[in-house]
């Protein structure tokens, strides 16, 4: 998959760090660092974090057909 | 002539692979282009998203493929690796370095800039000297990072150079960070906020210069082995990152007969390219970091920003005036500048522009807690808001930099301190 999140959005609610903490850090009290490329196998944990966002800051698609990272 | 843009479109080309054609192309999309959609790249990678390159991918946490979501419905054509060399306006074509021609009905210009190369290129070209602006940069600089240097020298005292030297402190790295102007990120946020930046960066062991220039850099079989000073004290150093700002991609328009130039590719405030002698050129729009365009949040005075909240804005706006047809109003590019870094484990956020702020105002937390909201007031308005670890407050204070409420803003409201107006 891949992830972007729009930081200017993101005020640090760390909702998504409880959904996918395998996937979203936050280093501090506010800078949010996560992982670009998770696996597939993470999506459904990607998706509630996507869903927990209260501010919709991140998105998050499967890599395209055919190519894979 | 300025006549609108000529019928519908049915192939639309986008130069420009990264955050603002790849925002463009999902707009366009997104607003029911079905026709025939190119995006050209001069990097061999699909979009990709530059701001975590300088923290965590240099840091080696998570992925370095930090390629940009694409939506299945995108449909579009890419033409990787393959960087645009000529624009004729009048065929409508652009061609590309591989001598390919492609027509368009539509076209959008977001070639984006470049890391501005140190100036001598023979220091340039030695073992151990960096710039930062790709994934390919990322990389390489990564590596060096991974192999334990003895001491990186950073030079450019903007927010690159600073979150780099960031990076290299969490990795325990020697690092000295030189800026040639006497206060840090002045430019972005005043030399108050900006000399706090540089205080937290000393804190965290930066060994930070003010005023400091390299006067020669050293070699040894063409490996950089450190830095001479124009005060003549040497820095041993076994790589060097020159964060010196950015170059405009532009020279591809040479003779398009577009107002281009360093600053950037001349549009008016519906993204639409505008030629040397002052015409709207109907088919042809900017966006992104190469873009020039009046800022009505700063009396209209041509900008050109280099923030991934432009980029997708002006994308998406251009996107929209692309589509519009005779009876369709077009989208004004209002956007509010704005920009996020992370560095020392603080979250730096601005909205507004604090270039010209004649004062400041702290209104939620305080700089001695490194947790707070601060206004910047320019003749009696507010221009811009910046917090540091505090980004929950910030929004609230958009409206009023929009509409340039008076500054200072209330005082003696029941929720909050006595304000002080200090210097910037």
């Amino acid at each position: 998959m891949k992830v972007v999140v729009d930081l200017n959005r993101c005020q640090a609610y760390a909702q998504c760090v409880y959904a996918a903490p395998r996937h979203f850090v936050l280093h501090g009290r506010e800078a949010l660092v996560y992982d670009p490329s998770p696996d597939e196998a993470a999506r459904a944990e990607i998706e509630r974090a996507v869903h927990a966002c209260p501010v919709r800051a991140i998105t998050a698609l499967p890599d395209p057909a055919g190519e894979t990272k | 002539m300025t006549a609108g843009p000529s019928g519908p479109p049915e192939r639309i080309l986008v130069v420009g692979a990264s955050l603002a054609g790849l925002s463009a192309a999902h707009a366009l999309r997104a607003e029911g282009f079905a026709g025939a959609l190119t995006l050209v790249g001069d990097e061999p990678h699909a979009p990709y998203d530059r701001p975590p390159l300088s923290k965590q991918v240099l840091r080696g946490l998570f992925s370095p493929d930090t390629t940009l979501p694409r939506r299945p419905e995108l449909r579009a054509e890419f033409r990787l690796g393959t960087p645009a060399s000529r624009l004729d306006c009048e065929a409508r074509t652009v061609t590309l370095a591989d001598g390919s021609t492609l027509p368009y009905d539509r076209l959008l210009i977001a070639t984006g800039t470049r890391a501005r190369p140190w100036p001598n290129p023979e220091e340039a070209s030695l073992d151990g000297v960096f710039t930062l602006r790709t994934r390919d940069d990322a990389a390489r600089l990564s590596a060096r990072f991974k192999a334990g240097p003895k001491r990186v020298v950073l030079v450019g005292g903007g927010f690159i150079g600073f979150e780099v030297a960031s990076t290299c402190r969490d990795l325990d790295i020697p690092v000295s960070l030189l800026v040639r102007d006497g206060q840090p990120l002045a430019a972005a946020l005043g030399p108050r906020l900006g000399g706090l930046v540089g205080t937290i960066a000393q804190e965290r062991g930066v060994d930070l210069r003010l005023g400091a220039e390299i006067e020669r850099m050293d070699s040894e079989g063409g490996r950089l082995t450190g830095v001479t000073l124009k005060d003549g004290e040497r820095i041993e150093a076994d790589l060097l990152v020159a964060a010196i700002g950015a170059v405009r991609n532009v020279a591809w328009l040479e003779g398009s007969g577009l107002a281009a130039d360093e600053g950037g590719v001349l549009c008016d405030g519906y993204c639409r390219a505008i030629r040397a002698n002052g015409d709207i050129v109907p088919d042809v729009f900017v966006a992104g970091d190469v873009a020039r365009w009046p800022n009505p949040h700063q009396g209209e005075a041509l900008v050109a920003v280099e923030h991934w909240g432009n980029a997708r804005a002006q994308a998406e706006a251009a996107a929209r005036n692309m589509l519009a047809g005779p009876a369709t109003g077009l989208t004004r590019h209002d956007h509010l500048p704005d920009f996020w870094s992370q560095q020392f484990g603080l979250t730096i956020k601005l909205v507004g522009l604090a270039d010209g702020a004649d004062s400041l105002a702290v209104v939620h937390g305080s700089l001695d807690a490194r947790r707070f909201v601060a206004l910047y007031g320019r003749e009696g308005r507010t221009v811009a808001a910046a917090s540091i670890d505090s980004a929950r407050w910030l929004p609230a204070y958009e409206a009023a930099i929009r509409e340039g409420a008076p500054f200072p803003p209330i005082e003696g409201a029941i929720d909050q301190p006595r304000l002080r107006i200090e210097e910037p």
